[in-house]
């Protein structure tokens, strides 16, 4: 039951762009075309699991046995950005495939905020191994969610007659509002499965 | 003599924008009449109000942009009778204003007016008030005598627990309108005649309406009850709340929701899925308007995914048109 809340709540009720509004630079600039962003969900759901994992180990084997919690921030962004550059490698070199499809998405999210936010929020639950990675996976699922469902939306507004003063970023951070007053609805969903 | 170049189809009808869109205003009428029987003149006056602002709001921003003026086309006035009808019958009148600004100039004169905007305006409007002003959109009253209470919509499922001392309303009340709920969405048999005369005169797809309302039934009845799966009470689900409302008039907008028959069916399903989870789940007591919103975000990837295929085009081949890759 719990898995199935921190699925739900990250995917739907704490959306990482339209609930906590983290991530948001690769949400807006790659939100163009379904396609791009598609490969991007990939590359963010892939990352944001594999950070979670790491950062939880690093976290509670290392920076907690040696009384270092006040390096958690420099510590996180430093073992994501290394874990990004060194999962490329091992990607191009083993499964090409996988690596022309995720493409320059991957080395963009590094520096992704969601990222570290993913792995600071599950150590301020207090989360065990599992239930951080079924965090990452959810948040990098809501992630994709909502970029899938903006990238559709930017699509249909690129035919769309707007006003010249509101083309471009104005009428994106315009929609993208709007989306997030639809993700209200969200709020509050499932609250027993939380309490229990 | 003058050639036209134009895309197909090439019939001539006597339908037009301005002609379909003053069929939905005639056939709200009946739910106004309702609204004002049961919450009195003061419900009248803020659907008047509302719609008002609306024509007043888009033609002051298409005269500022240096637009062609088009309030003519009745398309305002239905945003303004929907959003009123979304406010609980004894709203402060400046909630109507602000929300009818709000859903005309945000909502759809930001993307370029009517046929452009992504999400339905009378909803946004309504989505925003509800954010901003939790309580004034909450405070409902009975009808005819406007003592406060609660609408019948938390009795039915789980959470409403505490107010299990109020007895549900039978369903003729429900049926008729009787009972408290936003002013122009509690009374059933009005809305019915609505919806029935516009999908008799095709001015909505029967899908979507038949579609909503089905899923919201059985999911009603399977999720839906006080105690375990398959006790809930479908009738309640589908007279209580805003669901008639919602399913006839605001799920059908041509503008923000998908135009394949197939694409029509997904979103009409979605609707009702989500209706039923946020009012037996959710933190609010009604799903209606947020369920459509969220389905209206999904609508351009439905668009995209059902694309009919083409005569004599290959069943494998992806229908959608995509880039090269």
């Amino acid at each position: 039951m719990k898995f199935v809340a921190i699925l739900v709540g990250g995917i739907l009720i704490n959306n990482f762009i339209l609930a906590r509004f983290l991530g948001l630079c690769p949400f807006f600039g790659v939100s163009r075309q379904v396609e791009t962003a598609t490969g991007m969900s990939m590359a963010v759901i892939f990352v944001m699991t594999l950070a979670s994992f790491i950062t939880w180990l690093v976290q509670n084997l290392v920076l907690v046995p040696l009384h270092l919690e006040y390096l958690q921030t420099a510590a996180f962004i430093l073992v994501i950005a290394a874990l990004v550059q060194f999962v490329e490698t091992v990607l191009r070199k083993t499964t090409p495939n996988l690596y022309t499809a995720l493409g320059i998405y991957l080395p963009l999210i590094t520096t992704n905020c969601a990222v570290l936010g993913v792995a600071l929020l599950s150590v301020q639950q207090h989360y065990g191994l599992v239930e951080a990675v079924f965090n990452g996976l959810a948040g990098g699922m809501g992630w994709s969610l909502a970029i899938l469902l903006f990238a559709g939306i930017r699509e249909r507004l690129a035919l769309a007659d707007i006003p010249p003063a509101m083309r471009g970023w104005p009428i994106a951070f315009i929609s993208a509002s709007l989306m997030a007053i639809a993700f209200f609805g969200f709020q509050g969903l499932f609250k027993d499965l939380f309490l229990r | 003599m003058k050639l036209v170049v134009s895309s197909s189809p090439h019939l001539v009808s006597p339908e037009s924008v301005p002609v379909l869109m003053r069929q939905v205003v005639l056939a709200l009428l009946p739910a106004l009449v309702a609204a004002g029987y049961f919450f009195g003149p003061y419900a009248l006056f803020l659907v008047v109000l509302s719609a008002t602002t609306a024509v007043a709001c888009e033609a002051a921003w298409q005269k500022a942009t240096g637009r062609p003026v088009s309030v003519h086309d009745w398309s305002a006035v239905i945003t303004g009778i929907l959003l009123a009808y979304n406010l609980p019958p004894r709203a402060p009148w400046w909630l109507a204003v602000v929300g009818s600004a709000f859903a005309i100039i945000v909502a759809k004169q930001l993307f370029g007016g009517l046929g452009h905007n992504f999400i339905n305006p009378a909803l946004a409007g309504r989505a925003f008030l509800l954010a901003s002003w939790p309580a004034a959109m909450t405070s409902w009253v009975t009808p005819f005598d406007a003592r406060t209470t609660a609408t019948p919509l938390p009795l039915l499922i789980p959470k409403g627990q505490e107010l299990a001392g109020v007895a549900a309303p039978a369903y003729r009340d429900l049926f008729v309108g009787s009972v408290p709920g936003c002013l122009g969405e509690t009374s059933a048999l009005a809305l019915l005649a609505g919806g029935l005369y516009l999908i008799w005169r095709r001015v909505i797809d029967w899908r979507i309406p038949a579609c909503y309302l089905g899923t919201a039934a059985v999911l009603g009845w399977v999720l839906g009850g006080p105690r375990g799966l398959f006790r809930g009470d479908p009738l309640y689900h589908l007279l209580a709340g805003g669901l008639m409302l919602g399913a006839f008039f605001m799920a059908t907008d041509w503008v923000t929701t998908p135009v394949t028959r197939r694409g029509r069916i997904v979103f009409a399903v979605g609707c009702g899925i989500l209706t039923v989870l946020i009012r037996v789940y959710g933190g609010y007591p009604e799903g209606v308007s947020y369920s459509i919103l969220l389905m209206n975000l999904a609508t351009p990837l439905i668009d995209r995914y059902t694309v009919p295929r083409q005569f004599g085009a290959q069943a494998r081949k992806p229908a959608a048109s995509r880039g090269g890759r």
